[in-house]
C-alpha cells in the first residue's frame, strides 16, 4: 500500500497511533492489571489467595470493581461546591493520564515511508522540557485533591485535603532537588536525551544513589503511598479527601491514583534505571523496538512491585513526622547530593 | 467524661478553653462511626489544625441494659449474657461471674475443672490480644500483622467451637464448673497449637518492634505514669506497662494459678510502645501457662467437672466480688443477693470502661494521628464499656 | 511548539474519557437520594455548621510560602543544570553562592521552628 500523505498529516497519524498505544497499555492493560496486581501482591504478603473469582486467576477484578462503580448511585452529598465537586476527580485523574505523554517508553520502530525508512522514537511528545512538564503535571494532581477535599464540606475531607497539599509541596523540592541532579549528567531536560546518555555511559542510579534515594522517597510522598498516606489515612481521617464521593467519581481518584503510582515508576525507571536501555545492547530494528519496549515494561513493573511490597509491609508516618522528614531530611540531603554531583562534575571536567 | 446520654457531649460546656486560641479550633465529632474508635465511642476534639486542644469521650452508644437484664435472670441464666460484654473475651467474662457466684455459694471447683477454665481464659488472652495487635496494626497503617493474627486467632475459634459449640459467645463455664468435658483430642491439637505459636509471635515481632516508623508512632505517645493509672483506676497491660507488676493471677489468686509458673511482664516508660510490648509478652506468657494446663490435663485426663452445685441457686442474702484478670484488665462482678433466685444487683467492673476514663489525660498535647494510637493502646471493647 | 501537539491529543482524550463515562453511567445509574443520604459525613453525628466555617492553623500557610520561596529556587537550577557542562568551575562557583544564600535562609527557618508542627 503506498501511503501519500503530507508530512504533517503523517505525524499527526504517528502521533494518535502512539497515543491509542500509549492509551491501550495504560488503561485497558496496566491500570486493571496493577489493581489486580496489587491485590495479588497483598495476598501473596498476607498468606492469603487474594481476588481469584474473577476470570482466570481473577484477572478481570478490576473490571468488575470499575463497572460496578459505574452503575453504583451518584451521592453528591447537599452541601458540597457542586463545580468544584465534579472537577476535582478529572484534575486528579487526568493529569496523572497525560503524564505518560513525555515518557520515552522505548527506543525506536523503523517505519518506511514514500520508500524511505524512517525511525520513529517510542515516545508521544520529545519536549525539551520533559521532566518539567512532569514536575508541572504533579503540581496539578495537588489542586485535585485540596479542591475535593474544600468543597466536600467535611471536615475529614478537609484535614486529608490540606495534608495532602503540605506533604506533596514539601516532597516536591527534594525531588527536584534530586532530579537536578541527573540533568547535570545528561546536560538536558529532554527525557529520551536522559535515557540515551545513561545508554551510552552509566545508569544513574549508580553514581547518583543518594540522589535516586531521596526521589523515590518523594515519589512515595508524591502519590500518597503508604507510608505517607495520610491524606487518606483511613484510620484517622476515615477516608481523607474522598470521604465524600462514591461511585465513579471515587473510581477517578481510584484509578488516578494507580496511574499515578505507574507514572511514577515510569518517571524513576526513566532517570535512574536507563529507561528502555540494558547496559551493552543496541536495540535497533523493529524487533530491537520492541524489545525495549518489553525491557522498559518489566523495569516498570518491578519498581510498581517496590510500591506493593512497602505498602503491605510499613505502618504509617505522623503528619509532624512526615514533614519533618521532609524539610529537616530529605531537602538537606538532595542540597547535598546536588553540591556533590556538581563538584565531581567540575573536577573531572565531563 | 459524661455518661448521660449518648449525643450530649457536644451541650456540656467545654472545660477549659483559652478564647483566643479558640479562632484556629475546629471540633471534630470523631466517632461514633469512625473505623478506628473500635465500635461506637465517640471523642468529641477540639483541634487546632493537627493538635488536639482537648478530647472527650462520649460513650453509651452500644448501652443495652445488661446490668438491669441480669436482675430479670436466674443464676445460670446470666451466663449468656455476660459473654456480649467484651465480646472478643467471652470465657474470662463467663469466668468472673462464675467466680462471683460461687464465692456467694461456697462452691469448691474441682481441679480439673479450674484447669479448663484456665486454659480457656488463657487462649482467651491470647486470641483477645492477638485481636488487639491486629487491629492497633491497622490503625496505624500497619495492614499486615492483621491477616497474620487472625491466622491464629481462626485456630483457637475452631478449638473453642470442637469445645463448646460457639466461636465468639462461648457462654463455657457453669456455676461450680464447666458445661461439658472436653472432646477426644483436644488436649492434644491445643497443645500442638501453642508449640507452634511462639513461632508466630517472632514473626509479628519481626514486623513491627524494630519498625523505625512503629517505633516512631508508638514511642513516647499517650504517657501515663504509674501514679496517674493508680489515681484512674487503670489495670491490665496499660497499669503493668507502667511499670507496676499488677496482675490479679497473682494478686488476689484464683483458681489454678498458685499452681503455674509464669512470669508478669511490666513495661517501665508507660507509652503506646511498652504497652505493645507488655501484651506481646503476655502473649509468650500465656502461651507457657497454656502448656502446663495441657500437660496437666493430658495426665488427668479423668475427673469432675462440675462441683456440688444445689439444682436451684439461691445463694444466702449477702455480697461477693470476684474479679479475673481479664485481657483487657481486672474485670470484677460485685454481686448482691436478696436469698432470690436472681441477683439483687450485679456490677460488673468493666475494665474497658475504667480505663478509658484516662483518655483526655493520656490525648493531652498529641496529634490528631496519635489519637488512634491511644485508642488502639487501651484496647477497648465497647460492649465492655457501655454495656 | 509542534512537539507539543501530541500531548493537547492526549489531555483531549485523557479529559473526554472519563466525563463520557460519567455522563454515559448516568443513564444506567438508579438515583434515590434523602436527606440522610445527602448530609456530610461527621461520624453519625449531625455537623453543627460548615467545614468551611472553620480556620486552618497558620502553619499549614507557612509550609506554603516556605515552598513558594524554595520552588522558586528550584527553578533557576533546572536550566543551570542543562548547561552545566559548559559552566563548569564558573557555574559551580556561581551556584555554590546561590545556594549558600539559599541555605542561610533554610537555616534561619529551621532555627525559628517553622520546620517543625511543635
Amino acid at each position: 500500500m503506498t501511503l501519500t500523505l503530507s508530512e504533517p498529516l503523517f505525524n499527526a497519524l504517528l502521533a494518535v497511533v502512539k497515543i491509542l498505544f500509549v492509551w491501550a497499555m495504560t488503561l485497558a492493560a496496566l491500570l486493571p492489571n496493577l489493581i489486580w496486581a496489587e491485590r495479588r501482591v497483598s495476598g501473596l504478603i498476607q498468606d492469603r489467595p487474594g481476588p481469584n473469582r474473577v476470570g482466570p486467576l481473577g484477572l478481570f477484578q478490576a473490571v468488575a470493581d470499575v463497572l460496578k462503580l459505574m452503575m453504583k448511585e451518584d451521592v453528591v452529598p447537599l452541601y458540597v461546591d457542586k463545580v468544584l465537586f465534579t472537577l476535582a476527580p478529572l484534575i486528579t485523574l487526568t493529569p496523572a493520564l497525560v503524564t505518560f505523554a513525555v515518557i520515552p517508553f522505548g527506543s525506536s520502530i523503523p517505519i518506511t515511508w514514500n520508500g524511505a525508512v524512517r525511525d520513529v522514537p517510542l515516545v508521544i511528545a520529545d519536549v525539551n522540557v520533559g521532566i518539567l512538564y512532569i514536575f508541572a503535571l504533579t503540581s496539578l494532581a495537588v489542586y485535585g485533591i485540596v479542591l475535593a477535599g474544600w468543597s466536600s464540606n467535611d471536615k475529614y475531607s478537609l484535614l486529608g485535603g490540606v495534608r495532602a497539599s503540605a506533604q506533596i509541596i514539601s516532597y516536591e523540592l527534594a525531588m527536584g532537588f534530586s532530579a537536578a541532579g541527573v540533568f547535570i549528567a545528561a546536560g538536558s531536560l529532554r527525557l529520551p536525551a536522559v535515557v540515551e546518555w545513561q545508554h551510552a555511559h552509566l545508569w544513574n542510579v549508580v553514581p547518583q544513589f543518594l540522589g535516586f534515594v531521596v526521589f523515590a522517597v518523594a515519589i512515595f510522598a508524591e502519590t500518597n503511598r503508604i507510608p505517607f498516606d495520610l491524606s487518606e489515612a483511613e484510620a484517622e481521617l476515615v477516608a481523607g479527601y474522598h470521604t465524600e464521593y462514591s461511585s465513579f467519581r471515587f473510581a477517578m481518584f481510584f484509578m488516578g491514583e494507580y496511574a499515578n503510582l505507574i507514572a511514577a515508576s515510569a518517571v524513576v525507571t526513566t532517570l535512574y534505571f536507563g529507561g528502555w536501555s540494558l547496559p551493552g545492547v543496541a536495540f535497533t530494528g523493529l524487533w530491537g523496538g520492541l524489545a525495549s519496549i518489553a525491557v522498559f515494561a518489566v523495569k516498570t513493573a518491578a519498581f510498581i512491585f517496590l510500591f506493593l511490597w512497602v505498602r503491605w509491609t510499613l505502618p504509617r508516618f505522623r503528619y509532624d513526622q512526615l514533614m519533618e522528614l521532609g524539610w529537616k531530611v530529605f531537602l538537606p540531603l538532595s542540597f547535598f547530593h546536588l553540591i556533590a554531583v556538581a563538584a565531581f562534575v567540575a573536577a573531572s571536567g565531563r | 467524661m459524661s455518661e448521660g446520654t449518648p449525643g450530649t457531649a457536644a451541650l456540656v460546656p467545654p472545660p477549659e478553653e483559652p478564647t483566643l486560641l479558640g479562632l484556629h479550633e475546629m471540633e471534630l465529632n470523631f466517632g461514633p462511626q469512625h473505623p478506628a474508635t473500635h465500635g461506637v465511642l465517640r471523642v468529641v476534639l477540639k483541634v487546632d489544625g493537627e493538635r488536639i486542644v482537648s478530647a472527650r469521650p462520649d460513650v453509651g452508644y452500644l448501652h443495652r441494659g445488661t446490668e438491669k437484664l441480669f436482675e430479670t435472670e436466674t443464676y445460670p441464666m446470666v451466663i449468656p449474657h455476660t459473654d456480649r460484654m467484651d465480646y472478643v473475651a467471652a470465657a474470662t467474662n463467663n469466668h468472673a461471674y462464675c467466680l462471683a457466684v460461687e464465692k456467694i455459694l461456697g462452691v469448691e471447683v474441682p481441679k480439673r475443672a479450674q484447669y479448663i477454665r484456665v486454659l480457656l481464659d488463657e487462649m482467651q488472652r491470647v486470641s483477645s490480644h492477638l485481636l488487639w495487635l491486629a487491629t492497633a496494626a491497622i490503625d496505624l497503617g500497619a495492614i499486615t500483622p492483621f491477616f497474620y493474627t487472625f491466622r491464629e486467632r481462626e485456630v483457637i475459634l475452631d478449638l473453642f467451637e470442637e469445645y463448646c459449640g460457639a466461636r465468639l459467645t462461648l457462654n463455657c463455664m457453669r456455676i461450680g464448673g464447666l458445661p461439658v468435658d472436653l472432646t477426644p483430642g483436644w488436649v492434644e491439637r491445643t497443645q500442638a497449637f501453642f508449640e507452634t505459636l511462639e513461632a508466630k509471635i517472632d514473626e509479628y515481632e519481626d514486623l513491627l518492634t524494630e519498625n523505625r516508623i512503629w517505633k516512631e508512632r508508638t514511642v513516647g505517645i499517650g504517657v501515663l505514669a504509674a501514679d496517674r493509672c493508680v489515681a484512674w483506676g487503670v489495670t491490665g497491660p496499660v497499669l503493668r506497662a507502667a511499670g507496676v507488676a499488677w496482675d490479679v493471677r497473682r494478686a488476689l489468686p484464683y483458681e489454678c494459678y498458685p499452681e503455674l509458673e509464669f512470669d508478669i511482664p511490666v513495661g517501665k516508660n508507660a507509652d503506646t510502645y511498652d504497652r505493645y510490648l507488655v501484651r506481646v509478652a503476655e502473649l509468650r506468657q500465656s502461651r507457657r501457662i497454656a502448656l502446663q494446663c495441657c500437660d496437666w490435663l493430658a495426665k488427668n485426663p479423668e475427673g469432675e467437672i462440675r462441683g456440688k452445685v444445689p439444682r436451684v441457686i439461691k445463694p444466702a442474702a449477702g455480697m461477693a466480688y470476684a474479679s479475673v484478670e481479664a485481657p483487657k484488665g481486672e474485670l470484677g462482678f460485685f454481686l448482691v443477693s436478696s436469698g432470690a433466685n436472681k441477683p439483687y444487683r450485679l456490677h460488673v467492673r468493666a475494665p474497658s470502661f475504667v480505663n478509658l476514663q484516662s483518655l483526655p489525660e493520656m490525648i493531652r498535647g498529641h496529634l490528631v494521628s496519635d489519637l488512634v494510637a491511644v485508642i488502639g493502646t487501651y484496647d477497648i471493647v465497647l460492649g465492655e464499656v457501655d454495656r | 511548539m509542534e512537539s507539543y501537539l501530541p500531548i493537547l491529543y492526549f489531555a483531549a482524550v485523557g479529559a473526554v474519557f472519563p466525563i463520557a463515562i460519567l455522563v454515559v453511567m448516568a443513564l444506567v445509574r438508579p438515583k434515590r437520594p434523602n436527606p440522610a443520604k445527602l448530609a456530610p459525613y461527621e461520624c453519625g453525628v449531625a455537623a453543627p455548621t460548615d467545614a468551611w466555617d472553620h480556620r486552618f492553623s497558620v502553619r499549614y500557610y507557612l509550609i506554603a510560602v516556605l515552598f513558594v520561596v524554595f520552588d522558586v529556587e528550584t527553578v533557576f537550577l533546572f536550566p543551570w543544570a542543562v548547561v552545566y557542562d559548559k559552566l563548569l568551575l564558573f557555574g559551580f562557583v556561581e551556584m555554590a553562592v546561590f545556594l549558600y544564600i539559599l541555605v542561610l535562609g533554610y537555616v534561619y527557618v529551621w532555627k525559628r521552628g517553622a520546620l517543625s508542627w511543635a
